[in-house]
């Protein structure tokens, strides 16, 4: 019986394959907390938690609260628009005032790569990374391996895909070292401008043709284009990148293999991935979506053991 | 030999005493009287169920439903196992969060007789963890307690038990343990002082 490693959970690459191990132990354990008629623990009845939402978000968001009220912790919600961000309070200034009002954990979601970890180092409460820029979204990666996880009994050897827009993914920044310490094969996909350009130092081989690429996985994580994050063209449009990069029907029929498709959300239809196949049974993404409730519950039970 | 064999009972002596309160035969007996307790009280279990606590109640409560179908072959027992972690009171205070074990109840508790099952009754603070776990699965007619061993005098709440395999009087630094055959090889029951 031990706990995390960590005091926060700001990145993948910080936590231990042990770590990680727990936490899907514990998430098992939450969904079918969640299956019951009650769905609800008093574990955290006596935690404040502020979720911190400095850029836009539905589903984490959503579940991020799904789980503190499942755990029954109180909440408080902040979004960046409406408030005194727009007057000019800094970031540091704002989470300090919120923090006056006793708050024991904080869960951040900001544009700014980094900026979680410059919180954790000035201010007492936990912090819990819902994505921060082009960084990581670690509960998202966590997701992502559980629900691969639960599909495939093991993630050991499993060969996995991410397709599309890799320099600015922070779901790649966290699938990438999850899936390689959890002892799986990683390949990226996607337009050579969109590829970091080190990517192969991590560990991870890149494929240019989708079709080969598709061939070789077992499990492809689809990506979205990220238009509001590329401050130059990166692709000539969103047609010629569907053209190439788009998972269609046609394309799945054509290589010899039933692979699991997997996407963070939202998803472009007809962009990155057509609707024929995220709505069918090769989709996980629904699976994923509530996956990631009982995996940030774990993440939250974890983490207020060491409050 | 003799003498290093002394010298080391010497040595343990002080801090680490074992005895043996309950052998495999007495403990074998004792299972068997509970069982018969509970079909004294609940006849053919239409309406009973039993559930044991995460993770040393599930032992009992496994043996217990094995004996009950050896001695009435027709009767229809329900088992469930409860995990109690998420309910516990005492979470935080020990550093580090506790790991959960396996709930399953796949079945309702509405109007049910509900028979909680845990091995030793020492503190309570177990058992009202587990009541308010199991209430999130229904609303039960009424709720007993079987316990192997009820260590009565250090007693936080008042929890007491319905049907009780051994009554043990014992002080705070003792522990008891209870070893089962399934996973210690031998069935019994050790009073240890720390």
């Amino acid at each position: 019986m031990s706990g995390l490693s960590q005091r926060h959970l700001i990145a993948i690459k910080d936590l231990e394959k042990s770590d990680i191990q727990l936490i899907f132990d514990t998430a098992k354990n939450f969904k079918e907390v969640l299956q019951r008629p009650i769905k609800k623990v008093p574990s955290l009845r006596d935690i404040t938690i502020a979720n911190l939402f400095f850029e836009d978000s539905t589903r984490t968001r959503i579940s991020f609260e799904l789980a503190e009220k499942r755990l029954s912790a109180d909440t408080i919600n902040f979004s960046a628009s409406g408030s005194s961000v727009k007057k000019g309070e800094t970031l540091l200034d704002t989470v300090n005032n919120i923090l006056a009002m006793k708050v024991d954990m904080v869960v951040m979601r900001h544009s700014s790569s980094g900026a979680p970890q410059f919180l954790s180092k000035h201010i007492p409460a936990q912090i819990i990374n819902a994505g921060d820029g082009t960084h990581e979204h670690p509960t998202q990666g966590l997701l992502d391996g559980y629900s691969v996880l639960e599909q495939f009994g093991s993630l050991k050897g499993l060969n996995y895909l991410i397709i599309g827009d890799i320099k600015h993914s922070r779901v790649a920044g966290s699938d990438i070292p999850l899936m390689l310490k959890m002892g799986a094969k990683v390949k990226v996909c996607g337009p050579p401008t969109l590829i970091p350009k080190y990517i192969e130092e991590l560990g991870v081989s890149y494929e240019p043709n989708l079709k080969k690429a598709l061939e070789w996985c077992d499990v492809a994580n689809v990506l979205r284009i990220q238009l509001e994050r590329m401050d130059t063209k990166f692709i000539p449009s969103l047609r010629e990148y569907s053209l190439y990069y788009g998972v269609n029907r046609a394309l799945l029929d054509s290589i010899n293999k039933n692979i699991t498709i997997m996407h963070p959300g939202p998803i472009n239809r007809g962009v990155e991935l057509d609707s024929d196949v995220a709505d069918s049974k090769q989709s996980l993404i629904l699976q994923q979506v509530e996956n990631g409730v009982a995996i940030r519950m774990a993440v939250l039970y974890l983490l207020a053991g060491r409050v | 030999m003799a003498y290093s064999l002394f010298y080391l009972y010497l040595c343990n002596f002080p801090t680490m005493q074992k005895r043996v309160l309950i052998d495999s035969a007495q403990f074998l007996l004792i299972i068997d009287r509970l069982c018969h307790q509970l079909i004294e009280h609940h006849k053919n279990f239409e309406n009973s169920v039993i559930i044991g606590v995460q993770p040393r109640g599930i032992m009992l409560s496994n043996r217990i439903a094995e004996r009950l179908r050896e001695i009435a072959p027709k009767l229809n027992i329900l088992h469930g196992k409860l995990d109690i972690t998420f309910y516990r009171d005492d979470f935080r205070m020990k550093g580090k969060p506790m790991t959960a074990n396996e709930t399953d109840i796949p079945f309702s508790l509405d109007d049910k007789q509900v028979i909680l099952i845990d091995d030793v009754l020492y503190t309570g603070r177990t058992i009202r963890s587990a009541l308010d776990a199991m209430l999130d699965f229904g609303r039960p007619k009424d709720v007993e307690l079987l316990v192997l061993v009820d260590r009565r005098l250090h007693r936080h709440l008042p929890i007491e038990a319905n049907y009780v395999g051994k009554v043990i009087d014992s002080i705070t630094t003792e522990k008891v343990k209870v070893n089962w055959k399934e996973t210690d090889g031998k069935d019994k029951i050790w009073i240890v002082n720390e």
